[in-house]
Order: C-alpha cells, then sequence, then structure tokens
C-alpha cells in the first residue's frame, strides 16, 4: 500500500505503528507505575543502561543546540529540558510535519545510587549522552566471631 | 494543484528486516523544489545510506552508539540502531540535482524541479 505524502494519507504501516504504541503504553512502561515513568511516545525518546559503576542516560534529540540543553539532576531524578526551533512556514506548501518543534521536559527516576556529583554530558549526532557515576557498592562487612 | 510529488512506499526488504524504526519527517515544496528533512538520532555521515534513482529514494542510517562494556538495559524506548523509510519520487523531479546535508542528527534534502517545470512568472502588461 502506497502513501501519498501530498495528499495525506495515511498507510497501513502507520496504523500499525499506532497500534504499536497503544500496546507499548498499556504493557511498556518503566518502572511499573512510577510517578515519573513518563508515557511512550514522549518526545525525546530515552534509553536507560546501566554498568557497575555508571549509569548511562541516552536522549534521542536531534538537531538541537548543544549549549541550551537543560540538564539538572536532584539525587537520582534527572530533568532534561531543551527547545528546537520550528522550521520557517512561509511560501511553502507544507505535505508531511512529524518532528517534534518547541520546548520538551522530561525527567527520569534512576537507580538509587547515583552520585548527582559526578555528572558527565555530550552530545554527538543529535544524541544527548549523559554519565552519571554510581557510589561504590557497599560491601558487606564480615563481623568476626569471637 | 493536485499533482503528486513523492510518494511513501515499502523499502525493499522492508518485510526482513521489520527492526527499522521509521524516521519522523518533514517534506514541503516550494518554487525550486521538495525538501525533506528527517530526523536520524545517532547517525554519522558514514552510517547514512541514501539510494536514488529515477523513481525511488530510499534513507536508511546505522546509529553509531559506541555503547561501554558491560552496560545493562534498564529501559529502551528506541529498540533498533536503524533507521529507514523511502520514498517515491514524481517525474518533474530531478534526482540528480539531490544535496544532502546531515548535521547533529538531521538530514536536510532538497530535490530540484528540473528547470523546464519551475514556475514562471508572468508579467502582465497594461497596454
Amino acid at each position: 500500500m502506497f502513501t501519498y505524502l501530498t495528499n495525506g494519507e495515511r498507510s497501513l504501516f502507520d496504523e500499525f505503528d499506532r497500534l504499536q504504541r497503544e500496546m507499548d503504553q498499556l504493557f511498556g512502561g518503566w518502572p511499573r507505575g512510577a510517578i515519573r515513568g513518563g508515557r511512550a511516545g514522549a518526545f525525546p525518546p530515552i534509553n536507560i543502561g546501566a554498568t557497575d559503576d555508571a549509569v548511562h542516560v541516552y536522549v534521542y534529540a536531534p538537531g538541537f543546540d548543544a549549549s541550551r540543553f537543560d540538564v539538572t539532576i536532584q539525587q537520582n531524578v534527572l530533568s532534561i529540558g531543551g527547545s528546537r526551533a520550528p522550521e520557517p512556514r512561509e511560501k511553502r506548501t507544507w505535505y508531511l510535519r512529524e518532528r517534534f518543534e518547541g520546548d520538551f521536559r522530561r525527567a527520569v527516576t534512576l537507580p538509587e545510587d547515583v552520585d548527582p556529583e559526578r555528572v558527565e554530558a555530550s552530545y554527538r549526532n543529535g544524541i544527548l549522552h549523559l554519565v552519571i557515576k554510581r557510589r561504590a557498592a557497599v560491601r558487606p562487612r564480615q563481623i568476626p566471631i569471637a | 494543484m493536485s499533482e503528486r510529488k513523492t510518494t511513501e512506499k515499502a523499502a525493499p526488504g522492508a518485510a526482513a528486516s521489520e527492526t527499522a524504526l521509521r524516521p519522523n519527517v518533514e517534506v514541503y515544496e516550494d518554487a525550486d523544489g521538495i525538501t525533506l528533512i528527517a530526523d536520524l538520532p545517532g547517525v554519522a555521515p558514514g552510517g547514512l545510506n541514501l539510494q536514488v534513482d529515477k523513481e525511488t529514494l530510499l534513507i536508511e542510517g546505522n546509529a553509531d552508539l559506541a555503547l561501554p562494556e558491560g552496560l545493562q538495559p534498564l529501559h529502551a524506548e528506541v529498540r533498533s540502531t536503524t533507521w529507514r523509510r523511502s520514498f517515491a519520487l514524481s517525474g518533474e523531479l530531478d534526482p540528480d540535482g539531490i544535496e544532502a546535508r546531515l548535521k547533529d542528527g538531521v538530514l536536510r534534502l532538497h530535490i530540484p524541479k528540473r528547470a523546464e517545470v519551475r514556475p514562471r512568472r508572468i508579467e502582465v502588461r497594461v497596454t
């Protein structure tokens, strides 16, 4: 099935996309029930992973001015804001406008052992990459028995 | 004008690699041609594959994330590293004149119209 961009028809694939998003909203989401869990389809999409010594956050926000990201962390709650200027609208016939424009702000809850004092941020090819170091694991202490 | 300029269609082999993501785009037309803007976060110029022939424009990009060793996923809203979308071009567009620019994960493509189909302003003289 063909979608003609110029007359706004929607293809079967769009329908699948929509169904997928609804399924994700019903069954996906992390952490379940978290007050800052967010919703599927929010902009920008975020991936989070962890290694033994750091939590890595990947924010898929292409076409932004890196100096204008606003990233704050309070304990283990990370908040990310940014702004992308809209394309000029004059003297043009628009067929598709799917890209995000304007301001966004998202907050995510990170694992509790992150150290808010040790955060690094870089922006490359449209992905904002945040590395938040974790505190050294509290080792179980052996208690000698006299 | 109800002419169809660009048509979207399933990419060749799309069914075989269903994990590709569909980039969000903007498409507009002005007197010179069609401009297409696509969000391809993570894609460096070396990871971009643009294929153009008379009828089809294929945009494909592979995100280069350089994930650290031992990374365990905690939460994933983006579940692929491949972006793909294709469009059919109509005859009055000139695929040889396509210009592409990729910066900060945003692709900007301009497809000019053939010179003979660009609108001409017609002067009306008052006699």
